[in-house]
C-alpha cells in the first residue's frame, strides 16, 4: 500500500509540478505533511542538503522520501513517479512542437495561461517559504539573524556571499559554533 | 546515441548543483556549443518549453534534447542521465543520514542551515515578481500570487487547485476576451 501511495503522490507532484524546484516545494511539503513521511525539521533538512547536492531538488526529495519511507526500492518508485508526468506531457509537447512548427507562439490562450501561472508560482514559493517559518525552523533569535544575512546576502546585487551553496555552508558552520 | 545521450546529460547532472536555472548553462555549453544538437534560437524554445511543461526543467529538457537527436532511445538515455547522479548521491546520503541525524554536531549544524533555507526559498521571490511584471508594469496579477500564497499558507489548500483553477480562469478569461473581440 505505501507503493501506491508513494507513486500516486509523487506522480501528483509531478504532474502539477509548475515553475520548476522552488515552485514544487509546496507540492512536496503537502503531500508528506498529509501522510507524516517526515517531520517538518527532516523536510527542511533535505532541502538543505539538495541545495549543496548535484541534481534537480524534485529528483532528490523523492529520492528520499522513497527511502525513509520504503527502502531501497521506495526510491526508485518515487523518483520514476515524479519523472513519469514530464515524459507522458513534455514527449507530447515536442511531437506538437516539431509538428506545428513553432506556431505555439501566438496562440493568446496559450501564452496568456503561461503567464497568469508565473504569478501562481511566485504565490507557491511564497507559501513554501510561510510553511516553513515555524518554531521548530526558528528556534530563537539568532535563527532571525542568519535568516536576515542569507537573505540579505542573496537579494543585494554584488554582495560577496551570493552562492547558495557557500550561504549553506557558512549558515551550518555558525550553526555548529552556536548550537554545539 | 543512447550512449552519447546518457553521458552528456550524466556530466550535466553531475556538476551542476542548485537544480534546473543552475543546469541550463551548462546545458548550453554542452549542447549547443560543443556537440552542436541543436542551435541558439532552438534552445531558447527548449527553456520555454520545459518551463511551460510540469515537472522538472533539467527532465524536461532532456526530454527535449533526447527526442530532437536520438527519438525514444534519446529521451531514455538523455532522463536516465539527468536523474541518476542525484539519485545515487541523494540514496547514499539518506543511508547515512539516518544514524548521523541524532549526533549533537550535525543537529548543531542544521539548526543553523534551517532558516538559511527559508530565506534561500524567499528571497528569489523579488527577482522573480520583476520578471513577472515585466516591462509593462502591470501590478494587478501579483494579487493572484497573493491569493495563491495565503490559500496555501492559511487555507491549507493542496497547491493542485491553486493551479488547475488558475489555468481554467484564465482560459475562461481569455476566451471571453477573443469572442467579445470577433
Amino acid at each position: 500500500m505505501i507503493y501506491l501511495q508513494l507513486f500516486l503522490s509523487f506522480f501528483k507532484i509531478g504532474l502539477f509540478g509548475f515553475g520548476g524546484g522552488l515552485a514544487i516545494l509546496s507540492l512536496i511539503q503537502m503531500e508528506v505533511e498529509q501522510y507524516g513521511w517526515m517531520s517538518q525539521q527532516e523536510f527542511v533538512d533535505i532541502v538543505a542538503v539538495s541545495q549543496v547536492t548535484p541534481g534537480p531538488i524534485g529528483i532528490n526529495c523523492a529520492t528520499y522520501v522513497g527511502y525513509t519511507t520504503a527502502g531501497f526500492w521506495g526510491s526508485v518508485l518515487a523518483t520514476t513517479a515524479i519523472v513519469l508526468p514530464s515524459l507522458i506531457i513534455m514527449l507530447s509537447i515536442c511531437k506538437a512542437y516539431f509538428w506545428l512548427n513553432k506556431r505555439f507562439q501566438g496562440n493568446p490562450y496559450f501564452e496568456q495561461t503561461l503567464r497568469m501561472l508565473r504569478f501562481t508560482v511566485l504565490g507557491l514559493i511564497a507559501s513554501a517559504a510561510l510553511l516553513l517559518m515555524k518554531p521548530t525552523t526558528f528556534i530563537d533569535p539568532v535563527s532571525w539573524i542568519i535568516f536576515a544575512v542569507v537573505a540579505i546576502m542573496t537579494i543585494l546585487p554584488k554582495s560577496f556571499a551570493s552562492h547558495p551553496i557557500l550561504l549553506i555552508l557558512l549558515s551550518g558552520l555558525a550553526g555548529y559554533l552556536i548550537y554545539r | 546515441m543512447f550512449w552519447q545521450l546518457f553521458y552528456t546529460y550524466l556530466k550535466i547532472g553531475t556538476f551542476t548543483i542548485g537544480g534546473g536555472y543552475a543546469m541550463l548553462p551548462l546545458i548550453q555549453r554542452e549542447v549547443v556549443d560543443r556537440r552542436g544538437w541543436i542551435d541558439e534560437e532552438e534552445f531558447l524554445n527548449m527553456i520555454a518549453l520545459a518551463q511551460a511543461a510540469p515537472g522538472l526543467i533539467a527532465v524536461n529538457s532532456a526530454i527535449f534534447i533526447g527526442w530532437r537527436i536520438g527519438g525514444w532511445r534519446g529521451v531514455c538515455g538523455a532522463v536516465l542521465g539527468a536523474v541518476l547522479p542525484s539519485f545515487v548521491i541523494i540514496l547514499a546520503i539518506a543511508m547515512i543520514f539516518s544514524e548521523w541525524k541524532e549526533l549533537p554536531a550535525v543537529e548543531a549544524v542544521f539548526k543553523g542551515v534551517r532558516p538559511a533555507v527559508v530565506a534561500l526559498i524567499a528571497a528569489p521571490l523579488f527577482k522573480m515578481a520583476k520578471t513577472a511584471v515585466g516591462k509593462r508594469g502591470r501590478l494587478l496579477p501579483l494579487l493572484l500570487s497573493l491569493a495563491a500564497a495565503l490559500l496555501i499558507w492559511l487555507g491549507h489548500v493542496n497547491p493542485v487547485w491553486v493551479i488547475l483553477a488558475t489555468i481554467i480562469l484564465t482560459l475562461v478569461a481569455v476566451d471571453i476576451k477573443e469572442r467579445r473581440r470577433k
